[in-house]
């Protein structure tokens, strides 16, 4: 890895990444070089070690099975957790944000192991949660209304150890009114689109976590997407 | 088909007319609700209708249209075939097209990939024919491994014949529940949705493509029997055909690697089969030229990622400009993320519009991809500013209908 650069880590995309997750790494990866940060794209795949030396880790959607195999692999490796432990900035979407929790639900609702960097516990609803989805942040965060897709059976419960990311106006979210989660500088949400094309707001978040303030961007292609995603969903 | 009960063959006769009336109308071509009305008049009719026939009925994800269009040129050597040609999928559209030509013997039927399992039951088809699994509109479809577990149940039960593409993992998977199959080799570009396990979950060893292996649970690829290579297919026999299709790309030569291995199930040698596949140039307005003004236009539909991918490895080359059209209906799945999981690196340097009801998420997509294009309204804008005379379009399910219902219907 490059010592200089800002490592994005995009964990298992082998397993976890269903629908565009690699969005998430481009759109990172575009918004630090328009600010003349570099950065490097790291793709673990299930087979290999978790860096512990990131600055940004990714994990992806995925179905049930991947889920699970994700899920065991990731505690038996470690190093997710330990590069959380030293303050790396983790975005997990889906399925792998009800990975990070402590335990998610598998095809029958049993409860499997999570890798324990959120507080939250998730298991399947009765109807799966398909359409656009609009929800504002906790305003702790600074990040302005956020937009995007939801295709899930979960339902979330946050402990008393991780905040709500955002407060639901249009979708389903973790099933209690809420939306994702975080606590220090891991966020979890249930959010495709991808989440961060979508939301410029939230990638800017993620970078500053990893390097402090950042100057802002003029407006581009995603925020012209980001309104016209909320006006339809507000319609 | 003097068999045929009288209900069955009253059901078939009111469908048809149906569906006539639809097409005078003009509402549709009248497949579905022919269907539709034919199973009021008898539930059982689709097993009517298929029973003292050999069927075949060919799933995909993508290529379906196609290579039932192609099995049924070639099986056509043999006398006629009842097909579903306008890509009616379902039941419905089974019944409209057995009870159009209640006469054949033969019939080929594309069927959607979740309906395969009740289609099978019900027909008892002596052919299954099985290309390709990916990722496609899953805010409504089902999780691909779930489909591939179910096809692999349905065909464990049932005494098919199974000709599937070994170099697709679950589609191999699934054929394995067949006892009696027939593999080729027919190659898979798309690789992102099969690299875990479908037995086991373990991580698939790939590095040999197109060999595959789990070295957790020993499942690897089958031998198979049929060989593509580039354009070459070797049969059985050790003997090599040379393909020379009308229709562009490699899906389209796997579609017809696995048509010849069909008809050769059928009857039809390969040197029979071949120049009836290559009769095909267009199937459901795909892949046709249309003049428009002095521009010439080439319509490519791509529904997935995986059929964007094949359609950008057929384009003309620069400075011939691609128009990119993407809608988020229904039939298209409401959720764009899949664009995210393109590759559109390949299009920098050549002159690109971008149109659709979901032109803004196209338009941010290419801008990451540092490709350069320009935002359209309309597709006759791009004809009007292409600088040369010919134009490539590729486009989703809804917006390719939108541009050929403008254009007026071509087959």
């Amino acid at each position: 890895m490059n010592d200089s650069a800002l490592r994005i880590v995009w964990i298992y995309p082998d397993l976890l990444s269903t629908y565009g997750d690699q969005g998430n790494a481009l759109i990172l990866e575009r918004r630090a070089r328009l600010r003349g940060i570099p950065t490097e794209i790291v793709h673990v795949h299930s087979s290999d070690a978790v860096p512990v030396e990131g600055d940004v880790y990714l994990l992806g959607g995925g179905e049930d099975r991947p889920q699970i195999l994700a899920a065991r692999r990731l505690i038996a490796d470690g190093g997710l957790k330990r590069a959380a432990e030293r303050g790396a900035a983790v975005l997990a979407i889906c399925a792998g944000y009800q990975i990070i929790g402590e335990t998610f639900g598998d095809d029958k609702d049993n409860p499997i192991a999570g890798v324990g960097l959120l507080d939250i516990r998730s298991g399947r609803g009765d109807r799966r949660a398909v359409g656009e989805l609009v929800a504002d942040v906790d305003p702790a965060l600074g990040v302005p209304r956020i937009t995007g897709f939801e295709n899930h059976q979960g339902r979330t419960q946050l402990g008393p150890g991780t905040t709500p990311l955002s407060r639901t106006v249009v979708g389903v979210g973790n099933g209690d009114g809420f939306e994702g989660g975080y606590a220090g500088h891991v966020v979890g949400s249930y959010l495709h689109g991808p989440a961060l094309p979508r939301n410029p707001g939230l990638a800017d978040l993620l970078l500053r976590w990893t390097v402090g303030e950042i100057p802002p961007l003029p407006p581009g292609w995603g925020e012209r997407l980001r309104e016209e995603r909320l006006a339809a969903a507000i319609g | 088909m003097s068999k045929l009960s009288l209900r069955a063959r009253l059901a078939a006769t009111l469908g048809l007319s149906a569906a006539r009336l639809s097409r005078a109308t003009g509402r549709g071509d009248g497949s579905v609700i022919g269907g539709r009305v034919a199973l009021k008049v008898e539930p059982d009719v689709l097993a009517e209708l298929s029973r003292g026939r050999q069927l075949a009925l060919v799933s995909a994800t993508n290529g379906k249209t196609t290579t039932t269009r192609l099995i049924t040129n070639a099986l056509r050597a043999l006398g006629p075939v009842a097909t579903n040609e306008f890509g009616a999928n379902m039941p419905s559209g089974h019944i409209t097209a057995l009870s159009s030509d209640l006469e054949a013997r033969n019939a080929v039927l594309e069927v959607d990939e979740k309906y395969l399992p009740m289609v099978l039951s019900d027909t008892k088809a002596a052919v299954v024919v099985l290309m390709n699994l990916s990722r496609d509109q899953m805010d409504r479809a089902s999780e691909i491994n779930l489909l591939a577990q179910k096809w692999r149940f349905a065909l464990r039960g049932s005494p098919a014949h199974v000709v599937a593409n070994c170099d697709e993992p679950l589609v191999a998977w699934a054929g394995l529940g067949s006892s009696n199959a027939t593999w080729v080799a027919a190659g898979q570009r798309w690789k992102e949705d099969s690299w875990c396990c479908p037995e086991c979950g373990g991580h698939l060893d790939r590095s040999a493509d197109p060999h595959w292996e789990c070295h957790e649970c020993g499942l690897r690829r089958p031998e198979p029997s049929w060989v593509l290579d580039g354009d070459t297919v070797t049969d059985p026999h050790g003997r090599k055909h040379e393909l020379r299709m009308k229709l562009p790309g490699d899906a389209n030569r796997a579609n017809a690697a696995i048509a010849l291995a069909t008809a050769a199930v059928f009857g039809v040698p390969p040197d029979n089969a071949l120049p009836r596949l290559r009769e095909v140039t267009s199937v459901a307005g795909r892949y046709s030229s249309i003049q428009r003004g002095p521009v010439e236009v080439r319509l490519l539909m791509a529904k997935n990622p995986a059929g964007w991918l094949e359609s950008f490895a057929i384009l003309d080359p620069p400075p011939v400009p691609v128009a990119l059209s993407v809608n988020a209906q229904v039939p298209d799945g409401r959720d764009t993320s899949w664009l995210w999981d393109v590759d559109y690196t390949v299009l920098r340097g050549r002159k690109v519009f971008v149109l659709g009801e979901r032109r803004t998420d196209l338009a941010l997509r290419l801008d990451t991809d540092d490709v350069e294009f320009e935002v359209i309204d309309h597709i006759d804008q791009a004809v009007a500013k292409t600088g040369t005379k010919r134009l490539d379009v590729v486009a989703n399910y809804t917006a390719f209908q939108q541009i050929r219902t403008e254009w007026g219907r071509v087959t």
